[in-house]
């Protein structure tokens, strides 16, 4: 059983809820965890939701977008109040994630809220003491869309061997060179590691922006074993 | 029943049909995979069976297309928490592939194409529980959906309806596949929950 202690608003429509589990027995950056609501009649419903935090002691976060029409997010992003219980469940996952012993250059490539499980990585690169070799590109509609913007500049400034890179796909920041417009193979290539370096890709968003990453790195030769990806949201029929 | 999330009164309808526990209703196909996915042309696309002896079945498209399909209208329940009722799918039968097939094996170890695997039992392959199936909906399956060929075992969670189907191992002792290898439960029931490991 959590709690939630804080929660910060990163983007008009995303929050990080800020959890303390006084039993968590820690967890690898891209793990998830399985949110369950319980209304007073009984009435149940979970969703899964990226660690967006480096594993530190009881304290717990997550990232959430809230999807207007959802059942779920709207609540985690509006209603649940400092203080109140929340039950989850986790960590869950142990394929779509980063070990700081690996020593291997990392491509991240984001879509959207898709950062959420990246971010976790890129924190637990500083806290670890890694050298490994990042790379994150980063893909939001607009410049007000960019989660952990702030958080992002100081750390790609600070942080010792981390580039990140952006793509503004609707509208780009004043004095951005170019227009705005999707990913492609162009930005995979440029701001991603050559697949000579065999680095280890993770990719997350929605599925047709994963669909499209990956079959990018597949094109630019990278091995299919090591393109990891996470894919949420609906896909269409 | 779990704490109460003050405030939270979820949605529910007077209609809602009955879900295996901790799933919610989806109207979309949503699209789980670990990886990049494979394009498999079906002149290349070969599906194999091998037994617990070593003996090796194969069938090419073309041979799967000549055996008779059957078309089958089930409900799907992903692990992720959706699931989607009413799927129509054309495949061949496991009872069809496997008449043949000399074996006492208890367990199967799915192959894909793109490395990915995972298992169940044998009995859980046949009795019409199980197809290779090839149409989704009357249309050809689509890559991100597992085609040309995925196995489809709707009574399991869905990550045991390997997509890019390539192959069965019958083996006499269980071996785990890749989400089983990675906290995911051996079996996947839906209607036992088994999500995880212990569950």
């Amino acid at each position: 059983m959590a709690r939630l202690v804080e929660r910060r608003a990163e983007t008009p429509s995303a929050q990080t809820l800020v959890l303390d589990v006084p039993d968590w027995p820690g967890h690898l950056p891209g793990q998830h965890v399985d949110v369950r609501l319980t209304a007073e009649d009984g009435y149940s419903t979970q969703r899964s939701y990226s660690i967006a935090s480096a594993s530190d002691g009881s304290r717990l976060e997550l990232t959430v977008q809230r999807v207007d029409d959802g059942e779920v997010s709207p609540y985690l992003a509006d209603v649940l109040a400092v203080g109140d219980p929340v039950e989850l469940r986790g960590p869950v996952g142990g394929w779509f994630v980063w070990r700081h012993t690996d020593t291997a250059p990392v491509t991240l490539v984001a879509g959207g809220s898709g950062i959420v499980p990246l971010m976790a990585m890129v924190r637990t690169r500083r806290a670890a003491g890694s050298k490994a070799l990042f790379r994150l590109l980063y893909s939001v509609r607009t410049p007000q869309d960019c989660i952990y913007a702030d958080e992002l500049r100081s750390r790609a400034r600070d942080d010792f061997g981390l580039d990140v890179a952006y793509v503004y796909s609707r509208q780009a920041p004043q004095g951005w060179p170019g227009e705005p417009r999707r990913l492609g193979v162009a930005d995979v290539n440029t701001h991603g590691w050559p697949a000579d370096f065999q680095p280890a890709c993770f990719v997350c968003g929605p599925t047709g922006f994963v669909e499209t990453v990956a079959d990018i790195l597949i094109a630019l030769g990278h091995e299919p074993r090591r393109v990891r990806t996470e894919r949420f949201g609906p896909s269409g029929p | 029943m779990g704490i109460v999330s003050p405030g939270f009164h979820g949605r529910r309808s007077a209609a809602a049909p009955e879900l295996p526990p901790g799933q919610y209703l989806t109207e979309d196909f949503p699209v789980l995979t670990a990886g990049p996915t494979p394009r498999v042309p079906t002149d290349a696309w070969e599906f194999t069976v091998v037994t617990e002896a070593g003996q090796r079945y194969a069938w090419s498209w073309a041979d799967l297309m000549a055996l008779p399909g059957q078309t089958v209208t089930v409900d799907l329940h992903c692990v992720t928490k959706w699931s989607k009722l009413g799927t129509t799918w054309t495949g061949v039968s496991l009872d069809t592939l496997l008449e043949n097939v000399e074996t006492a094996a208890d367990y199967a170890l799915v192959h894909s194409y793109g490395g990915y695997t995972t298992n169940l039992p044998v009995e859980d392959l046949l009795d019409g529980q199980a197809w290779i199936a090839f149409k989704y909906e009357g249309e050809d399956l689509a890559p991100a959906h597992g085609g040309p060929a995925r196995l489809l075992v709707p009574h399991l969670y869905l990550w045991k309806s390997a997509k890019w189907v390539r192959g069965i191992q019958l083996l006499n002792e269980d071996e785990p596949g890749f989400w089983e290898s990675a906290g995911y439960h051996d079996y996947g029931d839906p209607w036992r929950e088994q999500r995880y490991q212990g569950d």
